[in-house]
C-alpha cells in the first residue's frame, strides 16, 4: 500500500460573506499532496489561489469562511479546529511563507528576535538551543548568521525572503506552503531562491505547495501542477505533462501568452477578455466567454473534472473519456472510514 | 502586427530624443551622515522616431529615474536632454513645457492608482484635450476621445464607465488613451504591464506595437521582463547600478550578449521550453551598492571575469565592431572591449 498523503483537501469551498451577497472564491476543490512532493498552483488574480492557501493553513478571517469540505493534514481534519488546537500543527508540522516579506516580518524587531519569538511560542525555552537553531536555519538558506542582529529593512529583498523561508524551517515541518514568495524579486534573485527552495526540499524532504501566477517560473521545479480558474480546478497533472500537452484551452492560452527569449519571434494572441468577477460567474463552463473553442453546450453545462491521460481536466471537449466526478467522492470513500473512528 | 526581421530595418532615421551624460544623484541621510545615492550616472542614450526602445534592469538600477528625468519630474544633477535637437533646459515658457509634456507623455505602472476613481474615465482624457488642444470645440473633444478609445481597443461606450467597472487591462488601455490624445511622439511607459495578469499582458504589448506601426509613436518601454521586451522592442538597453551595461538591436544583444551582467540576466529568465541552465546558481541576485560608489565597474563584485582594471577604472560604453565595421552594439566592459570572448554565465 502506498504511503498516505501528507495533505488531503476534499471538496473545499470558501465563501466571502459580503453586504452585496455571498461570493464563492474557492469552489469544491480537491487534491492531495504526497510526502516530499512539490505542487505548483497557478492562476490569475482573483482565481482563488491565495484564498485556497489561507483555507489550508486555517488563516481565513471574516468575511471569509470555509463553507464546506475538509483539509486533512496527516489524516486529521484542520477545518473547525480552535487556534489552541491548531498551534500543535502550525510551525511544527506546517508552515507558511507569505508573499511580501516586508509586510510579514516585524519591522521593529531583529530577525533573531523574531526567530526567538516563534520558538518560544512553541515551547522552546533554552536560550542556547534557540541561538543554535536560529543560526543553523539561517545558514541553511545561505545567509551569514551575523544577520540575526539585522532588522528587515537592512536586508535586500532576496535576503528577506530567504529569512522568511529560514523561519518556516525552524521546526523542520512536513509541509511548507508558499504564496508567491518570489514575485517581488528580480529574475536573478528569483532563480537563485527557487534553486535554494528545491535544494532544501531535496535535503529535508518536506512537501511544498507553491502558489504563483507565473507558470514558467515553476516549470523546472514542481512535480505536479494545478491550474485554477474562477475558483475551480481547471487542470491538474504532472508538470511536464501539463507543459508538453496542455488539455484545457485556458492552460493552452496561458502557455501561449509567454513570449520566449529564444527561438523565432512569433506573434502571440494571449487570451481575449479578462478573468471573471466571482460575483458574476458565467453560466456553464466558467471559461467559455474567453474560450476560442467554445461550443453551444459549453454555455449551459458546467464540465466535471474529466480524467484524460492521467491528468484531470475540466473541459467538455476532453470528454472522449469518462468523467470522474468521483475524484472527490473516491477520496471521501477512502478517508470515510477514518472519519467514523475519529 | 507583423514580425519583420528588425535586423534588416534601416538605422532609425531621425533622432527624437537624446540624453548626454545624464546624471541624477539623491542626497540621503542627516547632516552628519550625508551620503549620495547615484541613481543614474553618466547615461547616454538616443531614441529614434517610430521605434520601441526597451530599458531593462533590476529594481534599483535607475530605469524609472531615467523615465522621470525624461518626463521632467526630476531635473538632472548634470548632463543634458535634448528633444528634437533642442535642449530641455531651454524650454522654459509654459507653452514650451506644455508642448513637451504633450508630446512626451508617461504611462504609469499601476493602473489602479493612476486613474482618478471618482470620475468617469472620459474625465482625464477630456481634460487633457482641453489643456493641450484648446483649438478643439467640446464636440470635437468628444469625437477625439472616442477616436483614441477605438485606437486602444476599448470602444467609445467605455468613456462613460467609472474606473472600478474596468479590469486592470482595460484601465491600462485608458492610460494609453490618455497619453494618445495629446498626439505624442514618444510615450514613456514605466512597467506598463507588470501589474497585469499574464493572459492579458500580450494584448497590451500588441497595442504598443500597433501604436508604433500605425500611429508612428516611439515608446520607451521600461521593464524587468526581457522576454516581453524582445516581443515588442527594436532596441534594448540593459542598465546596471545606474549605468548602461549594454545596448544594441534587441536580437543582437539577446543572441550575442557581451556584458557579463546581460549574460547573467538572460540565464536567469525562466523558460519552460528550454532546459534548466545551472550556470547562474551561484549568483544570489544581491543588489549593487550605489551609495557613494567607488570608481571601477559596479558589477565587479559579482563578475567571475573581473580583472585588476575593473577595480580601478569605470568602464565606458564603447561601440563594438566586427573587423573594421562598427556595429550598433555597445558594451561597457573592460574584458569585452579587449576583444575577448565573454562567457561569464551561459
Amino acid at each position: 500500500m502506498t504511503e498516505p498523503p501528507v495533505l488531503e483537501v476534499s471538496d473545499l469551498s470558501v465563501d466571502y460573506a459580503l453586504d452585496r451577497g455571498v461570493i464563492r472564491a474557492v469552489d469544491d476543490v480537491s487534491f492531495t499532496v504526497s510526502r516530499g512532493e512539490f505542487l505548483g498552483i497557478v492562476g490569475e488574480s482573483g482565481c482563488g489561489k491565495s484564498t485556497l492557501l489561507f483555507a489550508i493553513a486555517q488563516l481565513l478571517a471574516p468575511p471569509a469562511r470555509v463553507a464546506g469540505g475538509a483539509v486533512r493534514f496527516n489524516g486529521a481534519n484542520l477545518v473547525g479546529l480552535t487556534d489552541r488546537e491548531l498551534s500543535v500543527v502550525r510551525w511544527r508540522q506546517l508552515s507558511v511563507v507569505m508573499q511580501s516579506a516586508m509586510n510579514a516580518l516585524n519591522p521593529v524587531k531583529s530577525i533573531g528576535a523574531q526567530f526567538k519569538d516563534a520558538m518560544r511560542a512553541r515551547g522552546v525555552k533554552d536560550k542556547q538551543e534557540i541561538a543554535a537553531r536560529s543560526a543553523e536555519v539561517l545558514r541553511m538558506v545561505g545567509i551569514d548568521p551575523v544577520h540575526l542582529r539585522s532588522y528587515p529593512h537592512q536586508l535586500s529583498g532576496g535576503m528577506r525572503q530567504r529569512s522568511m523561508i529560514a523561519m518556516a524551517m525552524l521546526f523542520t515541518p512536513e509541509l511548507v506552503i508558499m504564496d508567491e514568495p518570489t514575485s517581488a524579486l528580480d529574475v536573478v534573485a528569483q532563480r537563485s531562491l527557487m534553486t535554494q527552495i528545491k535544494e532544501l526540499q531535496d535535503r529535508y524532504g518536506f512537501a511544498a505547495i507553491f502558489v504563483t501566477h507565473d507558470m514558467s517560473l515553476i516549470s523546472h521545479f514542481s512535480d505536479r501542477l494545478m491550474v485554477m480558474y474562477a475558483g475551480q480546478v481547471s487542470e491538474l497533472g504532472t508538470t511536464r505533462g501539463v507543459f508538453d500537452q496542455p488539455r484545457h484551452p485556458y492552460t493552452q492560452g496561458l502557455l501561449e501568452a509567454f513570449p520566449s527569449i529564444r527561438g523565432p519571434r512569433v506573434e502571440l494572441k494571449g487570451i481575449p477578455g479578462s478573468p471573471p468577477n466571482l460575483a458574476r460567474i458565467p453560466s456553464g463552463c466558467r471559461f467559455h466567454p474567453r474560450c476560442p473553442r467554445c461550443e453551444d453546450r459549453c454555455k449551459e453545462q458546467l464540465p466535471e473534472l474529466y480524467e484524460v491521460g492521467g491528468a484531470l481536466v475540466r473541459c467538455l471537449l476532453a470528454d472522449e473519456t469518462k468523467p470522474v466526478p468521483s475524484a472527490a467522492a473516491s477520496l471521501r470513500r477512502r478517508t470515510g472510514a477514518e472519519d467514523e473512528h475519529a | 502586427m507583423s514580425m519583420p526581421d528588425r535586423e534588416q530595418l534601416p538605422e532609425p532615421s531621425t533622432e527624437l530624443l537624446r540624453a548626454d551624460h545624464l546624471t541624477r544623484h539623491f542626497k540621503i541621510g542627516g547632516a552628519l551622515s550625508r551620503r549620495t545615492l547615484h541613481a543614474v550616472d553618466d547615461v547616454n542614450l538616443t531614441i529614434g522616431q517610430r521605434e520601441i526602445v526597451a530599458l531593462a534592469g533590476e529594481s534599483g538600477s535607475g530605469k524609472s529615474t531615467i523615465a522621470r528625468l525624461l518626463a521632467r519630474i526630476y531635473s538632472p544633477t548634470s548632463g543634458t536632454i535634448s528633444y528634437e535637437g533642442k535642449p530641455l533646459a531651454s524650454m522654459r515658457s509654459r507653452r514650451d513645457r506644455l508642448r513637451y509634456s504633450g508630446q512626451v507623455p508617461m504611462v504609469f505602472q499601476d493602473p489602479f492608482a493612476s486613474i482618478n476613481p471618482v470620475f468617469r474615465v472620459s474625465h482625464g482624457v477630456l481634460r487633457s484635450l482641453k489643456l493641450h488642444r484648446p483649438e478643439l470645440s467640446a464636440i470635437q473633444r468628444q469625437e477625439e476621445a472616442a477616436r483614441v478609445f477605438e485606437v486602444v481597443g476599448l470602444g467609445a461606450e467605455m468613456l462613460q464607465r467609472f474606473p472600478y467597472e474596468l479590469s486592470g487591462g482595460q484601465r491600462q488601455r485608458v492610460g494609453f488613451a490618455q497619453a494618445l490624445v495629446t498626439r505624442p511622439k514618444l510615450i514613456l511607459a514605466d512597467e506598463p504591464v507588470s501589474m497585469l495578469d499574464v493572459s492579458i499582458r500580450i494584448g497590451l504589448l500588441n497595442l504598443m506595437a500597433k501604436l508604433r506601426d500605425e500611429e508612428g509613436v516611439s515608446i520607451l518601454y521600461i521593464t524587468h521582463d526581457i522576454a516581453s521586451a524582445r516581443y515588442v522592442a527594436d532596441r534594448l538597453i540593459v542598465m546596471y547600478a545606474g549605468q548602461i551595461a549594454e545596448s544594441g538591436p534587441i536580437e543582437t544583444v539577446l543572441t550575442d550578449p557581451r556584458h557579463p551582467y546581460t549574460q547573467l540576466l538572460l540565464s536567469a529568465v525562466p523558460d519552460p521550453r528550454a532546459d534548466l541552465s545551472v550556470a547562474a546558481e551561484t549568483d544570489r541576485g544581491e543588489p549593487p551598492k550605489v551609495i557613494d560608489p567607488a570608481p571601477g565597474c559596479r558589477f565587479r563584485w559579482r563578475c567571475p571575469l573581473a580583472i585588476d582594471k575593473c577595480a580601478q577604472v569605470t568602464p565606458v560604453l564603447t561601440l563594438l565592431s566586427a573587423g573594421d565595421v562598427p556595429l550598433r552594439h555597445e558594451v561597457a566592459c573592460h574584458v569585452a572591449e579587449m576583444g575577448a570572448e565573454v562567457r561569464a554565465f551561459s
